[in-house]
């Protein structure tokens, strides 16, 4: 009994050494900190690069592919059927991707992926990227009316910046693009006719030849009926799902600002699947965008039907019609084992023409970054604790030394040596208490409003903390994983507990003569 | 506040520097200590044998051959040697003597807060001197009071905190939880019983010297003991205060037959006891 209230006493009359564990509660609040923010980075991301990637990926080796899809899937579905849910075959190509951005000419580098509509939702969640509600329920390659989300709808709606432009985009947008290229046009015929009736009258039959108009080139090439014009109004090429970031970009306010709309015609150059090599160009119609909020991804990668893909690059064997894939995304049930599956699958297909992985071998190194990041920031953060722990050392020291009369005093009433140990352990460890709750409590706060706290700061110093545009967040994602909380908080007291085990078995030794007689 | 201090170790008397001096050269340097010891207690085997038997049942408490000295590198201070004494039930020994003589190392021993060199300590004809630690502590807790010259009450304490002491000690947390209106009730009574009991709620700070000594004579009191230690109780306190401490001293053994042993250098005080036990140079000097 006098163990708890002389350390109750200690408590309330010491507080010197509520400061030393200030360093205590500072670093576990910040360690919470920490670990929420990484914890929801890497939940974000996860959660996206898998949205994006199947569990499990056969990749052929070469970028031309392999043939018949279906006879690797049925493959697949023989060694590890059981734990497969769903599969999809895709072609994965390297492309160019031409805009046109002011009459100018914009190429850019991507990946041009073609998926199976039917098939491709049961591997990934890429539909619940797009921007049209009709597409997120099925993705669909023909360009809507209108109705593209003004509002993202990945985000509470009160917390989007609305993208005013998107209320356009679609076929209106597109007839009344098309309305006034066929005005330019005539106008630049009207223009040329009038110089060359010019130019006739002055240098009569040497009129150079019209240079040909690339559209009308791309069309044949396309396989468009020959002698009919494509009409871009009423009309529109193979549709393209593009990535967000591909024609847009946000600036830091939080505001999205776009280079082309559901509805512009792009051009994308490829290899042919053939040898000698050979590229292509191909005109598309952008139908939607998707925005995975992976900006690695949402910059670089475009779907276009499988089908035609396939058809344009020439991978499509023309005796039987079938079709060469270069990659089969597979979604794995809940729970199974990627890895073990992964080497199975290895297993039955030669190594030297396909590689299996799963999504964490593909974002491995981001992964392990993360990871990393997490793991070094938490020792120095638990060193800092540590640290504190020393302090805490010191004072129990001194705290040990002025007490020793009392301590004498005690043992003269018959306290045992364990007693007095009690009292300095139940001290620290009510210090540890006191400094890992208050931490605990600080941080959990902390991380509620960090997003406020950010914002705080980017006002005071007139610099975002959290740029939106390099992040694709609208707000730092922040998980609390309550076992991690309570490792954080235990382990504060533990060092608060180690660190008072030695000034109390010191003031348990003290022989009760000496500490009587102690001025 | 007229301030008689305890005589403090550099005002030791002159004799022992020489006496340690003489002896040196005969002493090997690694059991100097040791071999002053035996020889003393050769010395001393022969009154050992005039003793009486101790074995009586009125003695609570006796000692005998009792060496202590204290180290100081490898040089031994002797400060006890060969110290024989009992204490009948009852009785209120004073034990008198110079500073330095080693009055309080002497109580120390009684009342088991250290260990002798050499020789016995009975209570109740139980030897105590070599019996495990936490027997001390139990006997320290249930069977002994102790008062000291400057009170040793706990700052952070109440006066009745104070007093509760060794009953917190005693029971741990549920056995006081359990007892706590008994305990607090005869806490209470004891520091009316020493006429302090308007100040119960006071921390020591704010109580006087004489104050403080009260309610540490109330907190040895606690627990009932059967024998009170008091190392010089009114060595700290002016002429008024100190007579009223010795008052309640004879007071207690008086009508509660409590056994009292006390150290005091006073000789007026010691008058107040029912027998006196001179210390001179850590022995028994005879009549
Ligand atoms: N811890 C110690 N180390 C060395 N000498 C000590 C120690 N404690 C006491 N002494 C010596 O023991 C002698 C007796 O001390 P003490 O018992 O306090 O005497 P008294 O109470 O009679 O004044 C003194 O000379 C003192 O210097
Ligand atoms: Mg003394």
């Amino acid at each position: 009994m006098y163990k708890l209230l002389l350390c109750w006493r200690y408590l309330r009359t010491r507080y010197i050494a509520l400061l030393c564990i200030v360093s205590v509660t500072l670093g576990v609040a910040t360690m919470i900190v920490v670990n929420s923010v990484m914890a929801g980075f890497t939940h974000e991301m996860q959660g996206r690069l898998n949205g994006m990637l199947g569990d499990l990926i056969v990749r052929t080796r070469s970028l031309d592919g392999a043939l018949d899809a279906d006879a690797h899937m049925a493959k697949i579905r023989e060694t590890v059927g059981d734990v497969v849910v769903g599969m999809s075959p895709t072609v994965h190509v390297p492309s160019l991707l031409y805009m046109t951005v002011g009459g100018e000419s914009l190429p850019r580098q991507v990946t041009l992926i073609g998926i199976d509509e039917a098939s491709y939702a049961s591997v990934s969640q890429f539909g619940e990227f797009l921007q049209h509600p009709e597409n997120r329920k099925q993705l669909s390659f023909n360009l809507r009316d209108e109705g593209y989300d003004v509002l993202d709808h990945q985000v509470p709606a009160e917390e989007a910046k609305p993208r005013e432009v998107m209320r356009d985009a679609g076929w209106k947008y597109r007839s009344y693009k098309a309305m006034l290229a066929k005005q330019r046009a005539a106008d630049e015929k009207r223009l040329r006719e009038l110089r060359e009736a010019d130019a006739g009258s002055k240098a009569d039959a040497s009129a150079t030849p019209a240079t040909m108009d690339p559209f009308a080139a791309a069309a044949a090439a396309s396989g468009e009926q020959e002698g009919r014009d494509f009409d871009p109004a009423t009309e529109q090429h193979t549709g393209i799902v593009l990535g967000i970031g591909i024609c847009g970009f946000r600036t830091p306010d939080g505001v999205d600002h776009y280079l082309g709309l559901p509805g512009d015609d792009v051009k994308v150059a490829f290899p042919l699947a053939v040898m000698p090599p050979e590229i292509v160009g191909q005109e598309y119609t952008v139908v939607d965008f998707y925005e995975s909020k992976m900006s690695e991804y949402d910059a670089n990668f475009a779907f276009v039907p499988l089908k035609a893909l396939q058809k344009d690059r020439g991978m499509i064997d023309p005796k039987t019609g079938v079709g060469k894939f270069t990659t089969i995304q597979i979604k794995l049930k809940p729970g199974a084992d990627a890895d073990a599956i992964r080497d199975r699958l290895q297993e039955a297909f030669p190594q030297q023409l396909y590689q299996v992985s799963t999504w964490r071998d593909e974002q491995g190194a981001l992964l392990a970054a993360v990871q990393m990041e997490t793991a070094v920031l938490n020792v120095l953060l638990f060193m800092i604790i540590a640290v504190a722990g020393f302090g805490i050392l010191a004072i129990f020291f001194m705290i040990v030394v002025e007490k020793t009369r009392d301590i004498g005093i005690l043992k003269s009433l018959g306290a045992s040596g364990w007693g007095i140990l009690g009292i300095f352990l139940a001290y620290g460890l009510s210090l540890g208490i006191v400094g890992a709750g208050v931490g605990t409590i600080g941080g959990i706060i902390f991380v509620k409003n960090i997003n406020e706290v950010a914002d705080f700061l980017g006002w005071l110093t007139g610099q975002p903390v959290f740029d939106p545009s390099v992040y694709y967040f609208y707000k730092i994602p922040t998980i609390i994983e309550p076992v991690t909380v309570i490792c954080i908080a235990s382990g504060a007291m533990g060092i608060a507990i180690l660190s008072s085990i030695i000034p109390a078995i010191r003031a348990a030794s003290l022989h009760p003569v000496r500490a009587l007689r102690f001025e | 506040m007229s301030r008689q201090p305890l005589q403090s170790t550099s005002a030791s008397p002159g004799w022992i520097t020489p006496r340690r001096a003489a002896d040196a050269p005969l002493a090997s340097p690694r059991s100097n200590g040791v071999l002053t010891l035996a020889d003393h207690a050769a010395r001393s085997r022969q009154e050992l044998e005039l003793t009486p038997v101790l074995e009586e049942v009125s003695i609570q408490l006796a000692c005998r051959e009792l060496f202590k000295s204290y180290r100081k590198g490898n040089i031994g201070i002797p400060v006890l040697q060969g110290i024989s004494l009992f204490v009948e039930r009852g009785e209120f020994l004073a034990i008198v003597g110079q500073s330095g003589s080693g009055k309080s190392t002497l109580m120390h021993l009684l009342a088991t807060l250290d260990q002798p060199d050499a020789g016995e300590i009975r209570f109740d004809h139980h030897r105590i001197d070599n019996i495990p630690s936490a027997a001390r502590d139990m006997l320290r807790n249930r069977h002994f009071g102790m008062v000291f010259q400057f009170y040793h009450l706990l700052p952070e304490m109440t006066a009745l905190e104070n007093v509760l002491a060794p009953a917190m000690i005693a029971g741990g947390v549920l056995g006081y939880l359990r007892n706590r209106a008994a305990y607090r009730r005869r806490a209470y009574e004891l520091l009316e019983m020493v006429g302090i009991g308007h100040r119960a709620k006071h921390k020591p700070r704010e109580l006087s010297g004489g104050e403080m000594q009260r309610a540490a004579v109330a907190r040895a009191l606690m627990l009932k003991p059967k024998l009170l230690f008091a190392d010089e109780p009114t060595g700290n306190l002016d002429r008024a205060s100190g007579e009223s401490i010795m008052r309640m001293l004879a007071e207690l053994n008086d009508r509660e037959k409590l056994t009292i042993v006390m150290v005091t250098h006073d000789p007026w005080i010691a008058g107040q006891a029912d027998r006196t036990v001179k210390l001179v140079e850590g022995r028994i000097a005879q009549g």
